[in-house]
């Protein structure tokens, strides 16, 4: 099966003005590899600053004009360039954004839905997509202000799907929700899947996104450093590189052991293992060069020792 | 000492609402830990805001070692941290002006908390939310201190900034003495921070 999103070495950085005339390149994503399939939850996990919202905007093709994107972004097995993108998003490929500030506040919600299209054919599919998630047609004449917080995130989501997207982007879909309530709005996703849509699923909550998701992406400092099947997060041996580990072992329920130090940002960035500054279990050849992202069982890792470390 | 309020009463001002609040009692001591774990809608914050005074009951009283709360002058003893940090700094200050904004930060807790030097010269909206709830820890940190309500604090941290600022609060709640409401959804997590978490009819009976 081609995968619906494959990225492979893909980095985005951005270039800013120094003091006077002097230009500073920042990094925001290094090297980001993974596919998401179709049918499936790929869950990237990150902490802020990690570089996921850069890869959801990067799959639309809405990076700001001062940055660069380097390395393969394919979507459905063909380059995804930002013009392609650009045909595409709203379409094939959405965006679920993070909540109800995202949603015009002078438009009604079903002209926002249809977006400017008439006819009772686009009428009717409006109607439908409400009626998935719960909403009646007397959604349809209210305000983003009249909206609970709830409400509108299942608004946000039958506007995305109403055109059966074949890969859904949600970036931070839940914060502020209670658990309950963010369970709900999981499932939905896990629907869209089911149907066979390719759904990533971008978020700082491991632990939420272990609930729906099949496959997990973890991110560090821009880097992808595991991929990683869902049931590898069951015990702290499916995981081979040492920060999966200790994202494993900071659970509440795992021990809520902590990991000193903070993670790497901009220009600060270690020489070889971005993450060997806090890895228990660093060597001497951790500080060198490139580390590779070898295969491992189920995944991928970036890691010289993979599966070895585990110290507690 | 002790934190107390009796028979608190409060509503929303909205005609016809019902209180969120009726003769509601509540007590905390030094060196306590409560964790309270209610699905939302209950007035888990209404009652965190009126603990620390920021909003005022519509009946009863908040006491702090029997003196009502008003009462005292300067820097509050019972501060609040928000599950929204966004919303409890001034987006128009640099962050150095919000940290200090009663006074010198000690040093200490800065690094304790991680919290870089490089952050305090930017504004609100550049930091991320896991950044700025750890630069309303250390504005709430300060000497006069007693009582610390913690309202779903580290929903927006990953997992090890979790682990982190809570084993950090944990220890300063041991070395001062303080009393905690912990506030949260995650059982799990309650279970780690205040040994045991009592459900919302329990909080006010």
């Amino acid at each position: 099966m081609t995968p619906i999103l494959t990225a492979e070495s893909l980095s985005v950085s951005f270039t800013r003005y120094g003091r006077g005339l002097s230009r500073v390149e920042l990094p925001g994503i290094r090297d980001l590899s993974l596919t998401a399939d179709p049918g499936q939850v790929t869950a990237v996990v990150g902490s802020s600053g990690s570089g996921k919202s850069l890869l959801a905007h990067a799959v639309l093709g809405i990076l700001p004009r001062n940055s660069r994107m380097e390395g393969t972004l394919l979507y459905d097995g063909a380059p995804l360039s930002p013009r392609r993108a650009a045909a595409l998003r709203g379409r094939e490929i959405v965006l679920v954004p993070q909540g109800a500030g995202c949603l015009d506040p002078m438009m009604q919600v079903g002209p926002q839905i249809r977006r400017g299209r008439r006819g009772p054919e686009v009428r009717t599919q409006c109607r439908q997509a409400l009626e998935r998630y719960g909403l009646g047609p007397e959604t349809e004449t209210l305000y983003p202000f009249q909206l609970s917080g709830g409400m509108a995130r299942r608004v946000l989501i039958a506007s995305a799907v109403m055109e059966g997207p074949r890969l859904v982007v949600a970036d931070e879909p839940t914060p502020g929700l209670d658990a309950r309530a963010a369970g709900r709005l999981l499932s939905h996703f896990r629907e869209l899947a089911d149907q066979g849509a390719g759904v990533l699923f971008i978020t700082h909550d491991l632990e939420l996104a272990l609930t729906v998701a099949h496959k997990v992406v973890v991110l560090y400092a821009g880097q992808t450093v595991e991929e990683v099947p869902a049931e590898g997060f069951r015990t702290e041996k499916g995981l081979a590189h040492p920060y999966s580990q200790a994202l494993w072992r900071a659970m509440p329920r795992n021990g809520f052991q902590v990991l000193p130090g903070l993670q790497p940002e901009g220009l600060d960035l270690p020489e070889g293992c971005a993450f060997a500054p806090r890895c228990p279990g660093r060597r001497p050849e951790c500080g060198r060069g490139q580390i590779p992202y070898i295969e491992t069982d189920g995944g991928r890792a970036r890691c010289l020792f993979p599966g070895e470390v585990s110290v507690s | 000492m002790i934190l107390e309020a009796r028979d608190l009463t409060f509503r929303y001002p909205r005609r016809g609402s019902p209180p969120i609040l009726e003769g509601a009692g509540f007590s905390l001591r030094s060196g306590e830990r409560l964790g309270l774990s209610a699905p939302s809608g209950l007035g888990k914050t209404t009652l965190c805001k009126l603990l620390a005074g920021l909003e005022a009951p519509e009946r009863g009283q908040i006491l702090l070692d029997g003196i009502p709360l008003s009462r005292y002058r300067g820097f509050c003893p019972v501060q609040l941290l928000w599950q929204h940090p966004d919303a409890a700094v001034d987006p128009l200050l640099r962050l150095r002006a919000t940290l200090e904004e009663a006074g010198p930060v000690d040093p200490a807790v800065l690094e304790g908390l991680g919290i870089r030097e490089s952050w305090l010269e930017r504004y609100p909206a550049e930091l991320s939310g896991g950044e700025l709830q750890r630069i309303c820890i250390a504005r709430a940190l300060r000497p006069g201190l007693r009582f610390l309500l913690c309202d779903e604090i580290s929903a927006m941290l990953d997992l090890i900034g979790q682990a982190q600022i809570w084993q950090f609060l944990l220890d300063q709640a041991q070395a001062r003495g303080l009393g905690l409401l912990v506030v949260s959804h995650d059982d799990a997590l309650l279970e780690q921070v205040c040994g045991r978490a009592i459900g919302w009819d329990a909080l006010m009976s």
